[in-house]
């Protein structure tokens, strides 16, 4: 088991779809929301992942493939 | 022994040990080196201070380092009066921070020189990051110094001179195919994967105290006096944190009176997720997909931003972002005026400042401060394509033919 620090940010179309509700149940992922900031406009949500290394990796994708944001809980690592 | 006493969430408050954690593990927001600052106040003075090295080193009582440090010439780089510019711009008391004039040309020295200090008294025998080549070179010259081995992560696509600045230090040197946001996704693994001493994630709250020696420096070279104003690049927003951080310590250490000093941060409008924030009057600093020529500040989710937004706001400063075209004329203003060549977050701030006092919000009599952070040989390709030189034959005649002389 892993576990990955992750923020999530949402677009507006996307507020409203419980995501991450469904990331836990398809993909066998732990999620565990330690910080968020949602309004109507847009929001962020910073949680522990928790699982095998390829379903945490599979459901990355898909809450990417959804339009969904997804950075390492730390920020950008890439700095100049 | 140094004075720091522990590492804090900057948002719950929660301490820990000072150990290689960058996050708290509560709220996962980023930690911060706190001090004993009753005993630095014994133990510091303008004095001391004055009689230390010529460089970032004679803060080293409000550094949170325990021993020797690494150390390979970093720092007191010169505040220079800018009466040039100041006159192009309308401003009568400019001064430019010249870091351009560090080991590996860039501010990154001041933070890479207390992160590897740290990483060597941790135990660790390897360090990492992962950089679009400033921080990359520094670290793998500190690295060398320090004799532990380097590995440095850069995405493909960046400028040639940047990674022969990188490669004569001979650290493992991996450049990363792919987007921008894959080099950070990989990275954030190896991190988790690899017990080394990542510079810029568990190395990173001390790391970020190495910055402040720059706010240090510019107010004891203004005869010990903080700036009305200052003006700086943000990428993560660290840097911009940490020169008010720097102000704000002299201030309660009695080197400085208080400090009224506005922080206007600047960044390139093809990655201005702190500015967009500003100017929106929002506290959410929400990521964009970095575009733009200043690739050494192109930072899309800040980790700072956050606060470097609110030291913008509670400082009565502001935030501005310019265009490419802005940058690269920036940069020649300031080589044209001052003679100093900046890399093109140099641009950014120049331009930045140009817009700032245009504008108004910076007005003619205040002590300004520019902080150009990064040499212009690092990205002259911007440039390059506007060099044109007079062609003439090894004679008299075709000089003058050629002049209208």
């Amino acid at each position: 088991m892993v576990k990955r620090r992750v923020k999530f940010t949402f677009p507006p179309e996307l507020i409203k779809e419980p995501i991450i509700y469904k990331l836990g149940q398809q993909f066998e992922v732990v999620t565990n929301i330690r910080r968020a900031d949602i309004n109507g406009d847009k929001g962020w949500v910073v949680l522990e992942l928790e699982g095998k290394g390829e379903d945490i990796e599979r459901g990355i994708v898909w809450v990417t493939g959804k339009g969904v944001r997804v950075d390492p809980a730390i920020g950008d690592i890439v700095e100049g | 022994m140094s004075y720091a006493i522990a590492l804090r969430c900057r948002k719950c408050g929660r301490e820990y040990p000072l150990e290689p954690l960058n996050l708290c593990d509560f709220c996962f927001s980023p930690l911060e080196v706190s001090y004993d600052y009753k005993s630095i106040a014994k133990a510091v003075s303008r004095e001391k201070i004055i009689e230390g090295p010529p460089s970032m080193w004679r803060y080293k009582d409000l550094l949170p380092v325990d021993g020797d440090v690494v150390d390979i010439g970093t720092g007191f780089t010169p505040l220079v009066k800018a009466n040039n510019l100041g006159q192009e711009l309308g401003l009568e008391k400019l001064y430019i921070k010249n870091d351009c004039l560090n080991p590996t040309y860039s501010f990154k020295d001041r933070v890479v020189s207390v992160a590897i200090t740290k990483a060597r008294e941790f135990g660790f025998d390897t360090v990492a990051c992962a950089s679009t080549g400033n921080l990359a070179a520094s670290v793998a010259a500190h690295a060398a110094k320090a004799n532990i081995k380097s590995y440095v992560f850069v995405p493909s696509d960046v400028e040639p001179g940047k990674l022969t600045g990188i490669a004569i230090y001979n650290p493992v040197l991996v450049t990363v195919e792919g987007s921008y946001d894959d080099v950070n996704r990989l990275c954030s693994q190896l991190a988790q994967r690899y017990n080394w001493g990542f510079i810029n994630i568990n190395l990173r709250p001390y790391y970020a105290e190495g910055s402040k020696t720059l706010g240090y420096e510019v107010a004891e070279q203004l005869g010990w006096l903080a700036p009305d104003c200052v003006v700086a690049p943000a990428a993560s927003g660290l840097l911009f944190t940490r020169i008010w951080k720097s102000l704000d310590e002299l201030s309660m250490l009695g080197l400085i009176q208080p400090v009224n000093t506005h922080m206007y941060l600047t960044q390139a409008a093809g990655c201005s997720p702190i500015v967009n924030a500003f100017q929106a009057g929002i506290l959410q600093v929400h990521p964009v997909k970095p575009n733009t020529i200043a690739k050494s500040i192109a930072v899309g989710n800040p980790a700072d931003g956050y606060y470097a937004l609110r030291v913008a706001r509670q400082s009565g400063g502001g935030a501005c972002a310019v265009t490419d075209e802005e940058v690269v004329e920036g940069m020649k203003l300031l080589a044209e005026t001052e003679g100093i060549f900046a890399e093109t977050a140099g641009g950014v701030v120049i331009a930045g400042l140009k817009k700032l006092v245009s504008s108004r919000l910076i007005k003619k009599s205040e002590l300004t401060v520019a902080f150009i952070t990064g040499a212009g040989l690092k990205t002259q390709e911007v440039i390059a394509q506007g060099v044109h030189p007079f062609v003439i034959q090894p004679n008299l005649e075709s000089f003058e033919e050629v002049l209208g002389k």
